[in-house]
């Protein structure tokens, strides 16, 4: 029976990624990074649901196996399907963000890390449905960075979801979508919190392709 | 086999002929350098030519299948490209429902026109009906911040991406008289003396061009461009026995089809500029978008369509 949820699981995450890549011509610019196995936290801007498919979808197979994004319990276990895709096709490390539950998100975020995976997290907390490119960063990429200082930290940019997907349309537009990947960054020595926020969310607008209208 | 297929696979041997000799002047050139030392312009050349292979087979393996074949290639060409100029447009969440009109209605309502053949409609469809109705569409939702630029920017990505692209497979719709059924190779002829007339300007105008034609927008010069349309209507001539035109007729076109062209490919680099990119996309490797590739046809393709109606049909 397991086999056959790991099947299925594959056949939704590659249909996942045609769908993606069919629709919005999505393409990874690798300009900070190369493309290889290497233990990396992607942060990136969260303006819809897309972003985290999106990025999943332009990574290579073998760096797709070992990454977890970092997702909101609350969505992912809202119905069987969900529950479904998120733990077993993008294979989630689910955090539940209600402050009366005794495990921490960050102790499992620490625990996948120690297995070697790589983490995609969106450390503005929510999605941002403001005119401001970023809402402010909250503290778990900082905790990341000095609980786990050797991972690097790599800034992503999703350009163009926005308009493919406006908050209340029905139909997506097939305009192309790029993922930007900059150079990673790491928590100074005694850099504080929100210097380091500063830098990092700094870091992430750098990667906004410029389109001039 | 019908003498039109004889004809598409002679012209697909000649084709393949000359992407061998190309490859091989590459690889050659490629083993007498030293391999420490890496040389852009080739590694862009080597790139290219690989593309080229892929359009060959594409076209070729399209006109073999027909205008079934022909409509489903430019057709994803359409979208391609109107997905590539749409991503670059100004645009509003307003606009959203006119935006998807022009990709799921207006785009495949014109390609069913031209395969229909109904030409007084496919050549009145976008410049006529989609120019009214869909700034109607975004007007109605009352935002209006920068209408005329986004309508105006919405109305050109069409003309451009779907119109004037989807009058090239329209050629197979034109009657000529004592030319049969063998207008799929009016396409060919097309592509051919336009591409062709590119790849030659590009190589004459390095060699010998001095005079920018619009400095501060392209490396385009005078020289390249007289020798690349000279170039295309000697390959116009010797491409006349797929044509209607005769060989006065038919260099003449290929002159007309490759300078409008080349023209087109300004107008192209000027956009480009403009919005700060340097391709419009990066799907086709060594080439950038659809739109980079096909410049030159897609403006070339009206005059020529048009040209042909009035001269020959």
């Amino acid at each position: 029976m397991s086999y056959l949820r790991q099947f299925a699981a594959r056949i939704v995450g590659q249909s996942i990624r045609i769908f993606a890549r069919a629709i919005t011509a999505v393409r990874a610019e690798w300009k900070g990074i190369e493309p290889v196995p290497r233990q990396r936290v992607y942060f990136a801007n969260h303006t819809s649901n897309a972003d985290m498919p999106m990025i999943w979808s332009v990574l290579p197979p073998a760096m797709r196996r070992t990454v977890r994004p970092v997702a909101a319990a609350d969505y992912w276990l809202k119905n069987k399907l969900r529950a479904f895709v998120g733990p077993e096709v993008f294979n989630c490390v689910l955090v539940d963000r209600r402050p009366e539950v005794k495990d921490k998100p960050m102790d499992k975020i620490i625990a996948a890390l120690d297995e070697g995976s790589s983490l995609i997290i969106f450390p503005e907390g929510n999605r941002n449905m403001t005119d401001d490119p970023l809402l402010p960063f909250k503290a778990g990429l900082y905790n990341m960075g000095v609980a786990r200082p050797e991972v690097d930290l790599v800034p992503t940019w999703v350009a163009n979801l926005t308009e493919i997907m406006p908050k209340g349309e029905i139909i997506p537009l097939p305009l192309i979508c790029t993922v930007t990947f900059g150079e990673p960054i790491h928590v100074k020595k005694g850099e504080s919190k929100d210097d380091f926020l500063k830098r990092a969310s700094d870091a992430l607008l750098a990667q906004r392709p410029e389109v001039r209208s | 086999m019908s003498p039109m297929m004889t004809d598409i696979l002679l012209l697909a041997f000649g084709s393949f002929g000359i992407l061998i000799a190309l490859t091989f002047v590459g690889e050659v050139l490629r083993a007498r350098e030293d391999p420490a030392t890496n040389n852009p312009v080739l590694d862009t050349y080597m790139t290219r030519v690989q593309s080229w292979w892929g359009m060959v087979a594409f076209i070729g393996v399209a006109l073999l299948l027909g205008k079934p074949g022909v409509m489903i290639l430019f057709g994803f060409a359409s979208f391609a490209a109107l997905r590539e100029f749409l991503t670059l447009t100004t645009k509003a969440q307003a606009d959203h429902l006119s935006l998807a009109l022009a990709f799921f209605v207006v785009l495949p309502l014109q390609y069913v026109f031209v395969g229909m053949e109904w030409a007084a409609l496919y050549n009145v469809f976008i410049p006529v009906y989609a120019f009214l109705f869909l700034p109607m569409v975004s007007a109605l939702r009352g935002n209006p911040e920068k209408f005329l630029v986004r309508v105006a920017e919405t109305q050109w990505a069409l003309m451009i991406a779907v119109y004037c692209v989807s009058l090239v497979p329209a050629l197979m719709s034109v009657e000529v008289d004592g030319y049969g059924d063998r207008s799929l190779l009016l396409i060919a002829f097309l592509v051919m003396v336009v591409q062709f007339g590119d790849l030659l300007e590009y190589f004459f105008g390095r060699r010998i061009g001095r005079t920018r034609v619009a400095p501060g927008l392209s490396p385009k010069t005078w020289e390249g461009v007289m020798m690349g349309v000279a170039s295309a209507a000697i390959i116009g001539a010797m491409l006349n026995w797929i044509t209607p035109f005769g060989l006065i007729g038919a260099a003449l076109m290929a002159a007309i089809s490759s300078f409008v062209g080349m023209l087109g490919n300004l107008v192209v680099a000027a956009i480009k500029r403009d919005r700060g990119v340097k391709d419009w996309s990066h799907l086709i490797p060594g080439q950038g978008g659809f739109v980079d590739q096909l410049d030159s046809v897609i403006f070339a393709a009206p005059i020529f369509y048009m040209l042909t109606v009035y001269f020959y049909g």
